[in-house]
């Protein structure tokens, strides 16, 4: 038993670097992400035909292939066209173009969410339609679609263990050369998990609870 | 004439994809079925135990899973397969959804029905069996087949243990080539076909069922 737990006080802090390294990506991705996806949200319904269907294309192809496949693309695919990127990058890039397309769809659904008498009134009193879109409209779908954009952004951190693929040396990354170097998978695995559900469970009880109470009032 | 040979190999690795999918995604529908049954239970117990189950299955990513399962079952029992230890990995991460959409079926069966079938004097497995599994089927038919198609997209993370499926024959045909961007186009492109024939098939069934209902 203590040769199976033994090592993780010596593992942990290579562990808890490489996690960084994790949450680090994930951030820049919801960074980006997040404003595209309000983006697209607003264009896919939008009335000039042509940025409809971007705006579509972008959303279909982002959701549509396995994040896997983008971000192989991103780093093995882009080198034929002269493009070179760090993981780093290339994890950013892809990430984010996930988190665009998942999250245009929830805002969507935050922006149906708001009464259509708000859009009525504001244009009424004689705001234009960008600007009643920007400080009534947008405002008031972030804050209905805010815990369902957290609940994404606990996704997406998870999500992040694929750029163990692309060589990107987050905790996954770390684990498996700490595995391969003293043949304990099992060992380092778990304490693994354990780090990934040390922070997502209470922030998904956190998120659930937010999501509660906001029901209550609609 | 190039991208013809790669779209070939692809589509080859295309039945591991579905495959893996398929016997995941029925090895997680039965598991859910006794873990929808103890988030529902009258004893405290056993609904902390299935919650606990879900939110711990949920909060680890599943090339976590996959890799344990796949290293420490060679470790400590037995070597398993990659496709084994994939379809294990990913079916118990299918039963913890899974239950919280049957879950969610269930609630939406009016009540009355519950009770008209007390009063007819069904017993457990006739009110289980005749009056509430037909429809929390239909009722999580749309929801499960979204999750089906997540779960196809899940099935690439198997390429990483080696399963020889869409992904990984991507890998392995870049990494000889180095004509990724091609590769992996076609591969996305893939993937988005089958989706979409996922999607349509469930619709069409969801209207099927819909149809013998209303009549």
């Amino acid at each position: 038993m203590s040769e199976f737990f033994g090592n993780w006080s010596v593992w942990l802090p290579e562990l808890l670097d490489g996690y960084k390294f994790s949450l680090q990506i994930c951030a820049l991705a919801l960074l980006w992400g997040v404003p595209v996806g309000l983006f697209l949200a607003i264009g896919t319904d939008s009335k000039i035909k042509m940025l409809r269907i971007f705006s579509i294309c972008i959303v279909e192809l982002g959701r549509g292939a396995p994040v896997l496949i983008l971000l192989q693309f991103f780093y093995f695919g882009l080198p034929n066209v002269h493009v070179s990127l760090s993981s780093a990058a290339a994890s950013v890039l892809a990430l984010g173009w996930s988190t665009a397309a998942y999250t245009s769809e929830i805002i969507r659904g935050g922006l149906k969410a708001v009464p259509p008498g708000q859009r009525e009134a504001a244009v009424t009193l004689g705001l234009a339609p960008a600007t009643a879109m920007r400080i009534v409209i947008v405002p008031q779908a972030m804050r209905i679609c805010l815990p369902p954009l957290l609940g994404f952004a606990l996704v997406m951190l998870q999500t992040t263990s694929l750029c163990f693929t692309i060589a990107l040396p987050e905790i996954v990354s770390r684990a498996n050369e700490i595995g391969s170097a003293t043949f304990q998978y099992m060992s380092v695995l778990m304490l693994t998990g354990l780090m990934y559900a040390a922070v997502c469970i209470p922030a998904t009880i956190v998120v659930s609870q937010m999501e509660r109470r906001l029901s209550r009032h609609i | 004439m190039e991208a013809l040979i790669f779209l070939v190999a692809l589509l080859k690795a295309v039945p591991w994809s579905l495959a893996l999918t398929l016997s995941s995604f029925l090895l997680g529908a039965l598991l859910a079925i006794p873990l929808c049954m103890m988030r529902i239970s009258k004893h405290a117990t056993l609904r902390a135990v299935a919650i606990s189950v879900t939110v711990f299955m949920r909060s680890i990513p599943p090339i976590v899973w996959l890799f344990f399962i796949f290293f420490s079952f060679s470790e400590y029992v037995v070597q398993l397969s990659a496709f084994v230890a994939a379809m294990l990995g990913l079916g118990l991460i299918t039963a913890a959804n899974l239950a919280e959409i049957y879950r969610g079926a269930l609630l939406a069966i009016p009540h009355g029905q519950r009770e008209a079938s007390h009063v007819l004097g069904l017993g457990f497995w006739d009110r289980a069996m005749s009056v509430m599994a037909p429809q929390v089927f239909r009722y999580s038919l749309p929801a499960c087949s979204t999750y089906a198609i997540g779960l196809l997209k899940d099935t690439a993370i198997a390429s990483t243990i080696g399963v020889p499926e869409v992904a990984q024959v991507a890998y392995q045909l870049s990494q000889q080539t180095f004509k990724g961007l091609e590769i992996y186009a076609l591969a996305g492109c893939l993937y988005l076909l089958i989706s979409f024939a996922m999607a349509w098939l469930s619709r069409s069934v969801d209207a099927n069922l819909r149809a013998r209902i209303e009549r």
